[in-house]
């Protein structure tokens, strides 16, 4: 039996968060910790979480487990538990909506302020804006990310500052448009990104690239932000 | 609410900038001073005064406190920023990290006077 602590709260019945032990019979199988979920919700429909895809793709079930932020959906059990012991909580560092379920408009905001949408201000051609395979090449690593917050509720600045520091995903998705040939409002994004905190409260902790689900690096990102700011400040 | 009234500079890059080239002086400051005494074991108190007393040495030093200044403060701000704020300590916060600032900056420019005047002026 796989002993299980799960982060519970329901704003309406309870005054305070507790944790809640429970024991769940895996078969001895290999199964991902949204599966442990799924076994916990059949017992009691009140366990509260969210999920879609069940396949790493919509970033929905970002939870803390065993301590590390990452998706349910895709974290093995073998990866995860030692001492036959599963803790799930919350993403840290947001509001929590109700058990495992955070409310994710701090993050949302700050992905908002980086205007994530190819700007361009010249005349659209006929057909599509064209790039050459190396210029498209340079989106990889950027493009893949599925808002999952893994990195920005790992991150110590973040939680901090959320209304102030973008935070790695925001970053990160700061970059791909800064990065990209077709965009140009590089200088406006630019100029949106020199103050004291949206970027430079990026201490190069490199949590979220630890977490991150998808492989990718904002901390990477974020170095080349920085260069970019340094040669239109030069 | 955080505000950057208070940043050294007028944005993040310039602190930034300022931050890692203060670092790197009072790096050369400190590898100085530390291969000295590493290569003069014992020291008389007239050698390490001749020692300072060179004018290179009095405006390396005039440049190491003032790099210590302005890192300071800079570090200071972020972390009275990151820790000092309503979000963490209530209502009161803004308040409180204007008097912690405040004794920060006076405590920080009364060493730099001080440290000037032992360097320059002996
Ligand atoms: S960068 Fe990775 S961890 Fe961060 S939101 Fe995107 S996919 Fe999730
Ligand atoms: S590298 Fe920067 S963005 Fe990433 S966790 Fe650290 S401080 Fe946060
Ligand atoms: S359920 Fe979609 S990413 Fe896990």
């Amino acid at each position: 039996m796989l002993q299980v602590s799960i982060y519970r709260y329901n704003p309406e019945t309870d005054k305070e968060p507790y944790m809640q032990d429970l024991e769940v019979d895996t078969g001895g199988k290999d199964m991902m910790v949204l599966d442990v979920l799924e076994l916990l919700k059949g017992e009691d429909p009140s366990i509260t979480y969210r999920r879609s895809c069940r396949e790493g793709v919509c970033g929905s079930d970002g939870m803390n487990i065993n301590g590390k932020n990452g998706l349910a959906c895709i974290t093995h059990l073998s990866d995860t538990v030692k001492n036959n012991k599963l803790v799930l909580r919350p993403l840290p560092g947001l509001p929590v909506v109700r058990d495992l379920v955070v409310d994710m408009s701090l993050f949302y905001q700050q992905y908002e302020k980086i205007q994530p949408y190819l700007q361009n201000n010249t005349p659209a051609p006929a057909i599509e804006r064209l790039q050459s395979p190396e210029e498209r090449a340079k989106l990889d690593g950027l493009y893949e990310c599925i808002l999952c917050a893994c990195c920005s509720t790992s991150c110590p600045s973040f939680w901090w500052n959320p209304d102030r520091f973008i935070g790695p995903a925001g970053l990160l998705q700061a970059y791909r448009f800064l990065a990209d040939s077709r965009d140009t409002a590089t200088e406006e994004r630019l100029a949106n990104l020199d103050d004291p905190f949206s970027v430079f409260r990026c201490h190069n902790i490199q949590n979220c690239v630890n977490v991150c689900p998808k492989g990718l690096n904002p901390t990477r990102a974020i170095g080349h932000i920085r260069t970019m700011l340094l040669q239109r400040g030069a | 609410m955080v505000t950057a009234v208070t940043n050294l500079g007028r944005s993040g890059l310039y602190d930034w900038l300022v931050q890692r080239v203060s670092g790197v002086i009072l790096l050369a400051w400190f590898s100085i001073i530390g291969t000295y005494i590493g290569m003069n074991g014992d020291m008389s108190h007239a050698q390490w005064q001749a020692f300072f007393g060179q004018t290179w040495m009095q405006v390396l030093s005039v440049a190491a406190v003032l790099s210590i200044g302005v890192h300071a403060w800079i570090g200071l701000w972020c972390v009275l920023t990151d820790y000092l704020t309503t979000r963490m300590i209530g209502a009161n916060g803004n308040v409180i990290r204007g008097i912690a600032s405040a004794v920060c900056g006076v405590t920080l420019f009364t060493y730099m006077i001080w440290g000037l005047q032992i360097v320059w002026v002996g």
